[in-house]
């Protein structure tokens, strides 16, 4: 067993070797702009590129021509709701979305705030779920657009799509999901699921950074964009810019690694999470955040009261977690996912998310548990707080000197 | 971001952890931070009949340059008197430890914690507090 052990899959994934070598030949030899027409150089690129979009439509289960590549899932993200704002303005300038979302899709909303968009930020509950009436509370006439992520990144909760995307229908709206951290780890099926925008990337599922997808469904409704990047008119003028062949190639690759690996993957790794979970929660007053009936199988978020995220982590030294704590940034403002939950600020600190992945072993999370054990009791053998809770102090009556 | 080797020096083999009994009258404590913040420090010290500081004990709810300024902050006081512990600057620990720019806090929670230990010595005793300057941030 290697040291240290990345149990952060939910920030990126290693490239996964099969991945590499689909890739390796369009680095070099193959080395054509998919849009040249009139040469071989050109039509093996296109080729390439044609065959992933294939590999990907097979995953999310839609059709090649529905399949724009980007830079990645921000941009994926950036276009698709910008890209929606600016089409359907006739319709309406009303956008909904929730607190727990990635900044690629929450700055996009604010950025379209100051264009005139008026954007509803649902709360969420102490599950990180949203309310569904709520929802369908928020919707109006000028609704034009529901973007409300798959799974959560930090606590890996996973919103009930089907009914949020009826909701959306029902009023005329089109949905939007951020799904960087579903596609590949869970079952996605944009027609199941009434999808018709969707983000997502390659380097959460084992394939390269910089490549990304905005899915745009064709029919029933068939969505159009404004392209966000002019140019050359690529991907069907939504967004030009000469194709990433070697990046697209990998996410091809990887999205059919995923489709094939999924179900005992996915059973697999929420064995490890379970396990970790379990000998995790031991530990006096440790709580695991977010709905653990509705959540993808590889995240595990657990706060440790009375001990702060950042130095645990520095004791966890063998292990590449993250911390809901951000004691770097000059805010010293907690995640806000979870203050979204209402979890307070002090729990919000002491939070841990272990994103495991592919290539975690059995023998990788028995070690975790061994040296998060040992961490946590030694940052509360250093903890005012711990001393101050086993005595039977209520924290929450000493007046702190906030600074 | 990287800590520095004597951020992680001082936070795997911290100094001086642990409690002074805090209803004694020689023993100062100085708890200062919120837990909503991300940093609480509790210092204390133990101060003879010369005015001399005996020991310092401390525990940190905190990041690694929490728990290192802390650290050294006992380490220093150990020895001074209290007027010379009074003149413990928060930049003597940042420069000691060369905490970054986004760790300053850190330090001026420590000189806080002292200042503050300092004045439950005092009013415990009968003096009269040090006027604090205010919170730097």
């Amino acid at each position: 067993m290697e040291l240290p052990i990345y149990l952060d899959n939910n920030a990126t994934t290693p490239l996964d070797p099969r991945v590499l070598e689909a890739m390796l030949p369009y680095f070099t030899n193959k080395f054509g702009n998919a849009a040249s027409r009139n040469h071989a150089f050109g039509w093996v690129a296109e080729e390439a590129v044609d065959y992933s979009r294939e590999q990907v439509a097979k995953l999310i289960g839609c059709t090649e021509k529905e399949i724009i590549f980007t830079s990645g899932a921000t941009e994926a993200d950036n276009l698709g709701i910008k890209g929606v704002f600016e089409m359907y303005q006739d319709k309406g300038n009303h956008i909904i979305t929730a607190t727990t979302e990635h900044k690629a899709v929450l700055d996009t909303c604010k950025h379209l705030e100051k264009a005139g968009a008026r954007v509803t930020y649902l709360k969420v509950k102490e599950d990180g779920l949203i309310d569904l009436q709520e929802l369908e509370a928020a919707m109006t006439d000028q609704t034009i657009l529901v973007t409300i992520m798959y799974g959560n990144n930090e606590i890996g909760v996973v919103q009930p799509i089907k009914e949020i995307s009826a909701i959306a229908h029902k009023h005329g709206a089109l949905f939007m999901t951020d799904a960087t951290q579903a596609v590949g780890k869970i079952p996605v099926d944009v027609n199941a699921d009434g999808i018709d925008l969707m983000a997502f990337s390659a380097h959460k599922m084992y394939g390269p950074k910089g490549v990304g997808v905005l899915y745009v469904r064709r029919k029933n409704p068939r969505v159009k964009v404004t392209a966000q990047m002019d140019g050359g008119g690529h991907e069907r003028g939504m967004r030009s810019g000469t194709l990433n062949v070697p990046g697209i190639v990998g996410l091809g690759k990887a999205c059919e690694l995923c489709r094939l690996e999924m179900d005992s993957e996915a059973k697999r790794l929420s064995g490890l999470r379970d396990k970790l979970e379990a000998a995790l929660t031991q530990l006096e007053e440790s709580y695991v955040n977010g709905n653990v009936n509705h959540r993808l199988p590889h995240v595990a978020n657990i706060s440790f009261k009375y001990v702060e995220g950042e130095g645990l982590m520095m004791a966890m030294k063998d292990l590449a977690v993250s911390s809901g704590s951000a004691c770097t940034s000059a805010s010293l403002e907690p995640s806000y996912v979870l203050k979204s939950l209402g979890l307070s600020d002090d729990l919000a600190h002491s939070s841990i998310r272990f994103g495991l992945g592919r290539f975690t072993t059995d023998e990788e999370i028995d070690y975790a548990i061994e040296n998060t054990k040992k961490a946590v009791n030694h940052l509360r053998d250093l903890s005012p707080l711990w001393e101050m809770f086993k005595e039977g102090i209520d924290l929450s009556k000493i007046e702190w000197a906030e600074h | 971001m990287a800590y520095s080797e004597k951020v992680m020096e001082h936070y795997t083999n911290p100094r001086n952890v642990g409690t002074l009994d805090k209803d004694s009258k020689s023993v100062g404590t100085g708890l200062v931070g919120a837990p909503e913040c991300g940093d609480v420090m509790r210092l204390q010290i133990e101060v003879d009949e010369n005015n001399v500081i005996t020991d310092a004990k401390f525990k940190t709810f905190g990041c690694g340059s929490a728990i290192a300024s802390s650290s050294l902050a006992t380490e220093w006081l150990k020895g001074k008197t209290v007027d010379e512990a009074l003149t413990i600057d928060n930049m003597d620990i940042v420069e000691e430890l060369a905490l970054p720019p986004v760790k300053i806090h850190c330090s001026v929670l420590a000189e806080d914690a002292i200042k503050s230990a300092i004045n439950d010595y005092r009013v415990k005793n009968g003096m009269a507090p040090f006027e604090l300057a205010k919170s730097h941030h």
